[in-house]
């Protein structure tokens, strides 16, 4: 199958799931308890005019499916709606919260990928003492959930040592990564540790295969033969963890967010949740499906370049 | 010279009770295609990869394994590098585990001389669309992935590969055992043909014992990590002399022989675990005396025919019947 029809098919298969997605998006937040007008008069009791204003202009009184397609309509306009809460464009909000964000899950992403695979080559190859070390120290990563680190590295290196600010964002490229390096950290610890056991047992795994003393046999240097084979060969298995990453960075970054008050995505969507912004957290779920599509589709791209054995489309019937 | 010289080799390995090797001679010179034969776990792979300097961690070996004259076993990793790379080559028994599957056949073939003997990558490919060529398929195989290859192309890449650096000597370990017979017989007769046209020693190390007769000038049978007996192949399937050697022919199949069950040598091979303290062969061997439970026999020249030597106390017995069914 060709890499075009290849992409194309994938591409309406995406459409077809942000579709679904939207709707069970927007179905679970018209059946969840509460509602923003009540919020809105924060318990104060409201005239029924009032009352009827709200409703009116968020269109909340309209029957399920007519506030389902007059939302999916906007949206394919690129419209997502006014925030009740902020009283802006969600469009606006997102523009301004995503840099952080991505700039926060970039940064995690880099630390992972430089560290786990860094950790895991030094625990296949070299063995011995430093595989242990790695080993027990892996799995102190593995048992430390972000908002846990987070917590840790903020009393630590923000409160004790005041090496980091403590939260926020920051103005400008290099204030955002002072700002972002320790909620960086927290995120990319447990993915560090993972990453660093899938590496280290994928190489351990190909060390084994004949090939690679086939190559040492042909006189190929011991780093040569870890490099051009054994890494080589397990880049498969560590690009198939590598969209796992992106998409557990995507859902941990809610949690780091909030506890170092990153102004991103993350923590919009935790707020919008606790103040029942209806549109703000049904555009932020969407754009998180949207990602997360986006990424196991790169990875399935990838793959014919790490495999050749792979191709893409459905899969041959007896070739 | 000779082109492989293995003097008095002894390999021991940790928590065994007996070394895997206890004292193996072989040599093959020049030109010379010799075959090494035995049972699984006789030791006749770990002396071939041996040559190499590919021992199993924590070996320890005694004793001599000169390619053209320089010691193997004594030799630093450059040495070892380039001797791999220029002076011996293995091929393998399994080509679809020995090629790495995601490198293209090119990169396969010229990896080595490229890295090592630092070829451009032009004259590399180049050798390699030769060496290709010269086994039997084309250039266009550069371009190609293993998987895209049948078995019997694969083996024949492994053959290229191991002409590239232009080696004094081949191993083939078992070359022929993972592909299909009429493939086997390509293979065979490839290798025998690349011999005179590239001038090289070939050691084969085999458990078929018609393919060792087919294809070798000279024949070495290895039991539990010696050598039983050793000779010129045609004298020493027609005569053997050692009692293993015997059954080993009595236990194969053949077209012209009647029809009935095969010959099965009794017992089993001694377990590394075993101290040897007489012939390792003595448990199952018909001729056994108590002399053969209490000493190992050396392996000498047979009388009468000198190119022959064998490790057994009743050489003069054997061809007398009792170990013929």
């Amino acid at each position: 199958m060709s890499f075009l029809r290849f992409a194309a098919r994938r591409l309406a298969e995406m459409a077809a799931t942000l579709f679904g997605a939207s709707f069970v998006i927007f179905g679970a937040m018209y059946l969840a308890p509460g509602n923003p007008a009540s919020f809105l008069l924060s318990g104060r009791s409201a005239s029924p005019e009032a009352l009827k204003a709200i409703n009116a202009q968020y269109h909340l009184d309209d029957p399920f499916v007519l506030q389902y397609l007059r939302w999916t309509g906007q949206i394919l306009h690129g419209d997502f709606g006014r925030s009740i809460t902020y009283r802006t464009d969600v469009s606006r909000l997102l523009a301004d919260r995503l840099p952080s964000t991505l700039l926060l899950v970039g940064m995690a992403l880099v630390l992972v990928v430089a560290l786990g695979l860094l950790l895991g080559w030094i625990g296949a190859v070299r063995g011995g003492a430093a595989d242990s070390t790695i080993l027990v120290s892996t799995t102190f990563a593995l048992g430390t959930p972000s908002f846990v680190a987070a917590v840790l590295l903020q009393g630590l290196f923000a409160v004790k040592l005041g090496w980091f600010p403590t939260g926020g964002t920051g103005d400008g490229l290099g204030q955002m990564i002072w700002h972002l390096t320790l909620p960086a950290v927290a995120l990319a610890l447990y993915l560090i540790g993972m990453l660093a056991r899938v590496t280290r047992a994928a190489m351990l795994e190909v060390l084994g295969q004949e090939h690679v003393t086939v190559a040492r046999s042909r006189g190929v240097s011991d780093h040569k033969v870890i490099r051009r084979h054994v890494f080589r060969n397990a880049l498969g298995t560590v690009l198939t963890t590598g969209g796992l990453i992106v998409s557990t960075l995507l859902v941990c970054t809610v949690l780091v967010e909030s506890a170092f008050s990153v102004g991103g995505i993350g923590q919009l969507l935790e707020l919008s949740t606790t103040t029942k912004d209806f549109p703000t957290v049904q555009a932020i779920s969407l754009i998180m499906v949207g990602l997360f599509m986006t990424v196991n589709l790169v990875v399935d791209l990838l793959h014919p370049l790490v495999d050749p054995r792979v191709t893409l489309g459905p899969r041959r019937s007896a070739a | 010279m000779t082109t492989l010289d293995i003097q008095a080799y002894r390999l021991s390995l940790p928590d065994t009770a007996r070394p895997v090797l206890a004292g193996v001679d072989l040599t093959v010179g020049a030109r010379e295609t010799v075959a090494l034969v035995g049972e699984s776990g006789s030791g006749k792979s770990l002396t071939s990869r041996s040559v190499l300097g590919l021992l199993p961690a924590g070996a320890r070996t005694e004793g001599t394994v000169r390619v053209n004259g320089e010691d193997v076993l004594t030799m630093a990793p450059e040495q070892l590098r380039r001797l791999r790379t220029s002076s011996a080559a293995m091929i393998f028994q399994d080509p679809r585990a020995a090629i790495n599957p995601l490198r293209r056949i090119g990169d396969f073939l010229t990896e080595s001389v490229r890295l090592n003997a630092g070829a451009a990558p032009a004259a590399a490919t180049a050798r390699a669309a030769e060496m290709l060529e010269a086994v039997g398929l084309t250039a266009a195989a550069l371009r190609q992935y293993p998987g895209e290859l049948s078995g019997g192309m694969l083996q024949r890449v492994m053959i290229a590969a191991a002409l590239m650096g232009d080696p004094a000597l081949i191993l083939a370990d078992e070359p022929t055992t993972a592909l299909d017979v009429t493939t086997q017989a390509e293979v065979v007769a490839l290798l025998g043909d690349l011999r005179t046209r590239f001038g090289t020693g070939l050691l084969f190390v085999t458990h078929d014992l018609g393919l060792a007769a087919a294809i070798s000038d000279r024949v070495y049978v290895m039991y539990a990590g010696r050598i039983a007996e050793t000779g010129p192949a045609e004298a020493l399937f027609d005569r053997p002399r050692h009692p293993y050697t015997a059954a080993l022919l009595n236990s194969t199949p053949r077209l012209e022989a009647p029809a009935g069950r095969l010959a099965a040598i009794e017992g089993r091979p001694p377990s590394l675990q075993e101290e040897l303290v007489g012939c390792p062969f003595a448990p199952r061997c018909p001729l056994a005396t108590f002399l053969c439970s209490q000493q190992a026999p050396a392996l000498l020249p047979v009388a009468g025919e000198p190119a022959r030597r064998v490790a057994c106390h009743h050489s003069d017995r054997t061809g007398e019947g009792s170990v013929h069914a």
